[in-house]
């Protein structure tokens, strides 16, 4: 059976103050007072004594003093000293009113009680000061660690939201089909997977980049996905000659046009259109994302569902505003809004 | 043996085309590029074995297999889906990840060639399906069909369940649709927040509900918007009182 830590403390702590009670018990014996003299004056002693520790321990628990630790350590032990000294003194004269030869034993005792009182007190106060202070130093430790340990999934989790699995596999899939039938469209289709595959992993979260860049990585993005889906897919892009070097946080286009893309595709048999329309106004940059769905079969209205949810996550890190991401959906054209403060 | 590719891209079909040239035993009926092509391809021609898609416009693998009254022998093809991955693994019917392959993919066409149990393959898929059924897409919608056609009902548009025999009555405001499955399955895929079993014979849309009232000794009836009333058991209004949050 193993003992809690805590329960231990406390058999070691009623032990020591038993042994101690005893031999005040037979100190006072020697000194000549009746059994019961002395029997009383040990336990009205020692049970204030020790409750007056469980007070400290206990103040420690919830309170630990930063600074001047050592001051305060002799202060409270001081104090306490003094008030059990002054309570003992009276309960016991209270007791023993009418025992003269008690009486001026206790009043001859009284430094030696202090003393000894003060320094009891001292240790314990010092002992907890340090039990708490190095468990607090372990909590903050394991804190830290837990927050390392957070932050290091989160980038984890980054890492393979950039890798996207299921687009990567298909796209592998396609080029293998691609070898037997047509080894040169294999090999461009490689090349391609691999320029995009580089710009994610080098592309920092916080960064900004023009518009016209990140339209070309999107190029690269949409001429591979249109090989996956054959004559299914086609694209539109506009973006007038002014708003092509307006700034954008990097990659933030690619996941809401491969939401748009998965959504038009699986929720249609037919051939899709995706429209991609860049805007520049009143100091914004605003990016239309158009994608048909069927109204009857699918629900929309659920706000930004649809894997946008990491979009609107991320610009409200970067922007601290909820409202640059907005969808609408109109007849069959469900559309992705994305807003970008101008300048930085 | 007649089998029958399903995939909604070209690639990955020609892909399992070029590898079936491998068998002459083998001929390849259709190529189907979504599920309702692939339900009406497998009623036409009744194929042996099928190559099958997970992910694919309007109605996915699992859900067309669902459609089918006696699904041929499926070789399942997917990029990577963590719920069907799961629902395979558990179950003894075969799946290539794509990219696969040849040796990988002959594997699989043997295995499925010498299937002599043909029961115990039908049996194991449609566990699978059940266990599939619980990926997130799919307890959105619920595909039936009615009159040879495919419709697919969106889980907020259902007014609420009713057993029907071996089947399960699927009531909207459009009309009512049959379901080859239990309500013990309805009760266990759905939403909690949206669905309440009221009786052994009802599933309830809570946020059809206008009124509750009782009915006869410790039961009671919800009334529907559409003003259609519903039997509550006893067990059953305590379940939908804790629902609601009386």
């Amino acid at each position: 059976m193993s003992i809690s830590p805590n329960r231990k403390f406390k058999y070691v702590f009623a032990a020591w103050w038993l042994a101690w009670a005893m031999m005040h018990y037979s100190v006072l014996l020697n000194y000549g007072l009746t059994p019961l003299q002395a029997f009383a004056d040990s336990c009205i002693s020692n049970i204030l004594l020790a409750g007056c520790c469980l007070l400290i321990i206990n103040n420690m628990r919830y309170y630990l003093p930063r600074q001047e630790k050592y001051w305060y350590v002799l202060a409270v032990s001081f104090g306490l000293a003094s008030v059990w000294l002054i309570t003992v003194r009276l309960l016991l004269w209270v007791i023993f009113r009418n025992t003269d030869v008690y009486l001026s034993m206790l009043s001859g005792s009284s430094t030696i009680r202090y003393g000894i009182a003060f320094l009891m007190l001292g240790c314990m106060a010092t002992m907890s000061l340090l039990f708490f202070t190095q468990k607090e130093q372990k909590e903050m430790d394991a804190r830290k660690m837990e927050a390392e340990k957070l932050a290091k999934e989160a980038e984890l989790y980054k890492l393979r939201q950039q890798l996207q699995p299921h687009f990567l596999f298909n796209s592998l899939n396609s080029i293998s089909a691609l070898v037997g039938a047509r080894p040169e469209q294999a090999r461009k289709m490689i090349h391609q997977l691999s320029d995009f595959l580089r710009g994610t992993l080098k592309r920092e979260e916080h960064q900004l980049v023009k518009l016209e860049e990140e339209l070309q990585y999107l190029e690269l993005y949409l001429e591979i996905e249109k090989v996956r889906f054959g004559h299914r897919l086609s694209t539109i892009i506009e973006c007038s000659d002014n708003c092509k070097i307006m700034k954008l946080p990097s990659l933030l286009l690619q996941p809401i046009v491969e939401n748009a893309i998965k959504f038009g595709l699986y929720d249609t048999t037919e051939d899709i259109t995706i429209r991609i329309t860049a805007s520049g106004k009143d100091n914004y940059l605003q990016v239309n994302v158009e994608n048909p769905f069927d109204p009857e079969t699918s629900s929309p209205k659920k706000g930004t569902g649809f894997g946008l949810s990491s979009v609107q996550r991320r610009l409200y890190l970067l922007f601290a505003r909820n409202d640059l991401l907005e969808t609408k959906s109109e007849n069959n054209l469900f559309t992705t809004i994305v807003k970008i403060p101008q300048p930085y | 043996m007649k089998a029958l590719i399903i995939d909604d891209e070209p690639l990955a079909r020609s892909i399992v085309k070029e590898y079936l040239q491998g068998y002459p035993q083998i001929e390849l009926v259709q190529e189907c590029c979504d599920g309702f092509e692939g339900v009406k391809a497998i009623q036409q021609h009744q194929p042996d074995i099928i190559f099958l898609d997970i992910q694919m416009p309007k109605i996915n693998g699992f859900e067309m297999l669902e459609l089918v009254d006696n699904p041929p022998a499926t070789i399942f093809t997917t990029a990577f889906d963590e719920y069907a991955i799961k629902a395979f693994e558990s179950h003894a019917v075969d799946y290539l990840l794509k990219p696969f392959s040849k040796e990988r993919f002959d594997k699989a066409v043997q295995k499925c060639m010498g299937q002599a149990n043909v029961m115990a393959q039908r049996n194991s898929m449609q566990t699978m399906l059940d266990a599939a059924s619980h990926s997130p897409l799919q307890n959105q919608r619920i595909v039936v069909k009615i009159a040879g056609k495919i419709k697919i009902i969106p889980v907020e548009e259902i007014h609420y369940l009713e057993a029907s025999d071996d089947y399960v009555k699927i009531h909207t405001k459009e009309g009512s649709y049959l379901k080859n499955k239990t309500m013990n399955y309805f009760e266990q895929t759905l939403d909690t927040a949206l669905f309440t079993r009221t009786h052994r014979s009802y599933v309830v849309n809570v946020q059809q509900i206008t009124r509750i009232e009782p009915y006869e000794k410790e039961s009671y009836v919800v009334i529907l918007k559409s003003g259609k009333q519903v039997p509550v058991s006893k067990a059953g209004y305590a379940k939908l009182k804790s629902v609601l949050g009386l």
